[in-house]
């Protein structure tokens, strides 16, 4: 992680350890967020960071814990920094601890720079908005939610759901229509177990991907209090590449809950007054601080595209940690148990799913014209058919119309073909929206109150395969 | 009198100082060697506890802090408008021009172009008696805005004693001296106000006439007045953001003031792309020549949020004193209030509810209080009005949490985002038995002037959606199929007056913007169509023959039609409604019943 000057005066007055925090005193010269090194009777050197100061005590949390510790032979040394992040090109192909140090036991980087690790808000007036439609291959996230080059668009996940098989077939699929260059992906775990290190890692091996990744995983077993700096290493190198290499940037960050976890635990161990369920009253404008980060800059070439995966505790999206998520991204793809537990891929349930981005990044040029009225469209057949399914199931499909029944049969084929696709399955947008016209044309015409009659003569397939027909005829 | 203390701690956004005797409540204060703006929030003794606007890593305990002696304030001159500021009134054009496209701290540039030169037409002439608000000139701020330079609140009155000539002067350059018992002042294009202090006016009237929004649903049901109150609270993904944006670009105002407190900075980055290239329906000019942003995003510092909202009803109050009708609208407050709640946490105050300090409900208040129709200060009647429309984000959609709860004591009307239409994509999500405005009463007589049978209409409409959701209940327990024609009816007509009247594209070129008079037309029509439906069925006419009639489908594009060819199209499906009911009534003679 940062370079530390060997410099720094040492203290030998820490006075009290609680959770992950240090409280020193009479310690003088020293600033807000400075980062400092906590060094163990047995020589270990810990890093540190300044979060409280004042002239009596001194508050520092430990990043890499504070067990071991004590409060007479342990020490702390200043370093009158703050926390930066070596950069450089070769952090790609690489695997970092969550506190940045090199983890696949190859050489330690040269670094071409050194960058302070909470970056600085961009200027609203200097962001460049989103456009570019990202095709992701995977139909009801393309056809109905489509990502942005410089969104942020989280997955919100449960425990057992396949997060990790949509976010690596994205990681795979995901490209800008009409042009070649693919994404560079920064991958930055926090929390998360051995095993799903190494099926991420397997899988960006096997995809011949791992070129153009750069990894930092804060696992389980270590120190939750590292998690607060991992998604902040890992974005300063996001930042590195998108606005200073001119890389476009795919950042995952999984999974955010443990994130918020670590945040929880420090505030407690710091007594502040607590917001809701315990976690602290700044925890949107902390996280807010990571999300902000994704964008596009005007006059960069580079952007930075986030997938933040969190899980939803007890799969409750009014949790807090969803919650304050979904305020500040610009949507939200939404994983569903009760469709996984039907068997189908994947699991995602259109309806409470949103890309704030949508309009910006479709129509014509981007994907194509009838994109938005379709996808509206199918919103609202869809919609429709899943009411009219608790009314048949509670009164019997005899009691449905059958303009109803028509809408049943479009939201099982919606569901079984065009929401459900394989694992590596890859379809591009036109074949995505020929299926959205396909089983949208079980209804009749006249429900498609949301679709300009031009768009429906063009691309309907009633209309499209009558055009065929009679210019056979003729 | 200016104070120089020492930081005796920091703590992220919140600091502590010493030796701050003398010192106000409010006064802004430079921090440390980078001159980090703060405000003072809490005085004990000679100690204060200071909330930073800038980022605070890196100071010391020990640095030197240094009182300006005034409350943190706005400039207010022309080159206001179409101008985009952050919380403290830093334009952040000039920011990205002096450092670059990150926030950085210590930087300070004027609200104002200092430089600028601006046609300034003076008004009075020497010996005039003035009172305060009084204008002494004007300059055409943009092709939409004639900014009027008032005398300021403080000259109660005075004579001129000396005015300028029509020419070209700086914001900074004095126009005027007047005499008054104190002695003698310069007044310049611009002055300053302090944010907090409300400005002000001779006294309050009431809110008669409502602010058209271009949206139906709004319009049409649940308008809020020129200088009364509104509020938007939905969770995320219900449309709040996008409402907001519509009713920014077509609320008819003379000046609208859009505040992004605590938002995504893309959706920022959207409005400053997208106004400057809209057109105002009414004057065909660009909406930006009226507009002016307040931008706080969630990752720029949180002192500066809180003071965002200030910052913008202080310019709405500056324009309304011109005799404007001004509209702010906030974008959310909840974030606003969770800045004060984060404040109050390191103040180690005693929390409220949820963590949030007491005094929640009061600043609350304070905010909303200063929306109104008033007559201004001055010498002739002027009339100006603020609307106040604010977004709240209740954490996970729960009315019942604190900000939600004092927003809606504290306004008159209120629109409720409903997840369950945003989920089948029916936008405006607004749900229409959970809405309601307080003013509508009083808008009776001005809505009559439009058609004087709305107040008919817009009982007949409610009441067929309540017959609608009713029979729902009924449906989902026993099925549709029992249903007889009639019953089926108000189905089909509830579901074409939520497609094709109560949906609104905010996207679309024509139906993004809808007129009061298109409004009131469409609903006419379809009401109508509800009447001769329901007339044909009870004579026996099959429901699904009156619904294959071609002008069904005409009611369904009526949205799409422009609005200046509107009257025409109004005339014909009129036309055609009675021809085509007419026939079915033919083909159906009276005395054959199902």
């Amino acid at each position: 992680m940062s370079e530390v000057t060997r410099t720094g005066r040492k203290f030998f007055t820490i006075r009290e350890i609680s959770g992950p925090l240090l409280f020193v005193e009479e310690v003088s010269g020293v600033g807000y967020g400075e980062l400092l090194e906590v060094l163990t009777a047995d020589g270990e050197e810990r890093t540190g960071q300044v979060i409280d100061v004042s002239e009596g005590i001194t508050t520092v949390q430990v990043f890499q814990g504070t067990s071991d510790l004590d409060v007479k032979a342990s020490a702390v040394r200043f370093t009158g920094e703050t926390i930066k992040l070596p950069v450089s090109m070769d952090m790609l192909g690489r695997v970092f601890t969550g506190g940045g140090k090199v983890a696949d036991g190859g050489p330690e980087l040269i670094p071409e720079d050194y960058w302070d690790i909470h970056g600085a808000p961009i200027n609203p007036y200097s962001r460049e908005h989103p456009i570019d439609f990202i095709q992701t291959g995977i139909s009801v996230i393309d056809c109905m939610n489509p990502l942005v080059r410089g969104q942020k668009l989280p997955l919100f996940s449960g425990s057992g759901l396949p997060h990790k098989l949509i976010a690596s077939q994205i990681v795979r699929q995901a490209k800008v229509r009409g042009q070649e260059e693919a994404f560079t992906i920064v991958f930055a775990a926090m929390g998360i177990t051995a095993d799903e290190a190494r099926f991420f890692r397997e899988d960006f091996m096997s995809m011949g991907v791992l070129s153009r990744v750069a990894i930092f995983i804060n696992l389980a077993e270590d120190p939750a209090i590292e998690r607060i700096i991992t998604p902040r290493l890992a974005l300063t190198a996001a930042e590195y590449f998108a606005f200073e290499q001119g890389m476009h940037v795919l950042a995952i960050l999984i999974d955010m809950t443990n994130y918020c976890e670590a945040l929880r635990e420090i505030s407690a161990a710091r007594m502040e007054i607590p917001g809701r369920r315990g976690y602290p009253g700044y925890m949107y404008t902390d996280l807010a601080s990571i999300y902000e980060r994704a964008g596009r800059i005007r006059g960069k070439s580079g952007s930075i595209t986030q997938m933040p995966i969190l899980t939803m505790p007890d799969d409750d999206i009014t949790h807090p940690i969803p919650d304050l998520t979904g305020y500040i991204t610009e949507g939200q793809i939404i994983l569903d148990r009760k469709v996984h537990k039907t068997g189908l891929y994947p699991p995602i349930d259109p309806l409470p799913s949103l890309s704030r981005l949508m309009d910006k990044g479709i129509g014509p040029g981007k994907t194509r014209e009838d994109h938005k009225q379709l996808s509206d469209q199918l919103y609202y057949a869809y919609a429709e058919g899943k009411v009219l399914r608790e009314t048949a199931l509670v009164s019997g499909e005899a009691a449905l119309t059958k303009v109803d029944k028509l809408y049943l049969q479009f939201a099982d084929r919606f569901e079984r073909d065009f929401i459900g696709q394989g694992t590596s399955e890859n379809r591009d947008i036109e074949k995505t929206l020929d299926l959205g016209w396909e089983f949208l044309s079980v209804l009749p015409e006249s429900e498609f109150s949301r679709i300009d009659p031009d768009i429906i003569k063009k691309y309907s397939p009633k209309h499209t395969r009558k055009d065929a027909d009679n210019s056979l005829v003729s | 009198m200016s104070s120089v203390g020492t930081i005796s701690r920091v703590a992220g956004p919140f600091l502590l100082a010493k030796g701050m005797a003398g010192s106000r409540m409010y006064e802004l204060v430079r921090v440390g060697e980078a001159g980090v703006i703060g405000e003072i929030v809490r005085l004990d003794g000679e100690k204060a506890a200071i909330q930073a606007y800038e980022e605070t890593i890196g100071i010391k305990p020990g640095e030197k802090v240094v009182g300006t002696g005034k409350p943190l304030s706005v400039e207010l001159g022309p080159g206001l408008v179409g101008q985009i500021y952050d919380g403290i009134q830093r334009p952040l054009s000039v920011i990205q021009d002096l450092i670059g496209p990150r926030i950085r701290r210590g930087v300070a540039p004027p609200a104002l172009d200092h430089k600028k030169k601006w046609s300034f037409q003076p008004m009075v002439k020497e010996k005039t008696k003035i009172l305060s608000g009084d204008a002494i000139g004007m300059v055409q701020e943009t092709p939409l805005v004639k900014h009027w330079i008032l005398v300021p609140p403080w000259i109660k009155e005075g004579f001129v004693e000396s005015i300028v000539p029509e020419g070209k002067y700086e914001v900074t350059h004095p126009i005027a001296q007047v005499k008054t018992t104190e002695g003698s002042e310069k007044l310049h294009l611009m002055h300053s106000w302090p944010v907090r202090q409300p400005r002000p006016y001779k006294t309050m009237l009431p809110t008669d006439v409502p602010l058209l929004t271009g949206q139906r649903i709004i319009d049409a049901f649940f308008p809020t007045a020129k200088g009364g109150t509104a509020t938007i609270p939905g969770g995320f993904g219900a449309g709040k953001t996008v409402m907001l944006q519509s009713l920014a670009q077509w609320a008819d105002a003379d000046i609208v003031i859009l505040v992004g407190c605590g938002e995504r900075g893309n959706e920022m980055a959207d409005v400053i792309e997208k106004f400057p290239k809209l057109k105002d329906y009414r004057s065909g000019k660009l909406l930006m020549n009226r507009t002016v942003i307040v931008a706080n995003t969630s990752d720029m510092p949180i002192a500066a949020r809180e003071s965002s909202i200030y910052t913008a009803i202080t310019l709405a109050e500056y324009y309304r004193d011109m005799g404007y009708d001004v509209a702010v609208m906030a974008d959310s407050t909840s974030r606003w209030a969770e800045a004060l709640r984060e404040i109050s946490g390191r103040l180690e105050e005693m929390p409220g509810e949820e963590g949030y300090p007491a005094y929640l409900a009061s600043r609350l208040a304070e905010f909303y209080a200063r929306a109104g129709r008033v007559t201004t200060c001055g010498s002739d009647e002027k009339c100006g009005s603020i609307t106040a429309i604010g977004a709240v984000s209740p954490p996970g959609g729960d009315f019942s949490e604190p900000v939600t709860g004092h927003t809606l004591r504290l306004t008159r009307v209120f629109w409720a985002l409903d997840f369950s239409l945003a989920h089948r994509r029916h936008f405006p999500a607004i749900n229409w038995f959970m809405s309601y405005s307080e003013y509508m009463r009083s808008f009776e007589s001005w809505y009559e002037n439009v058609g004087p049978d709305w107040p008919k209409l817009r009982e007949e409409a409610m009441s067929l959606l309540k017959e609608e959701e009713e029979l729902k209940e009924v449906v989902s327990l026993v099925g549709a199929e029992i249903l007889g024609d009639k019953q089926r009816c108000v189905f089909e007509v509830a579901k074409m007056l939520k497609e094709y009247f109560l949906l609104q594209n905010a996207f679309h070129p024509v139906d993004m913007y809808c007129p009061i008079k298109k409004t009131y037309q469409m609903l006419r029509l379809i009401l109508e169509f509800y009447e001769r439906t329901k007339q044909a069925v009870a004579r026996g006419v099959p429901l699904t023959q009156v619904l294959s009639l071609g002008v069904k489908g005409e009611l369904a594009r009526m949205k799409i039609v422009r609005p200046e060819e509107f009257d025409e199209t109004n005339l014909a499906i009129t036309k055609k409604m009675s021809e085509q009911f007419g026939q079915l009534a033919e083909e159906t003679p009276e005395g054959e019943s199902v």
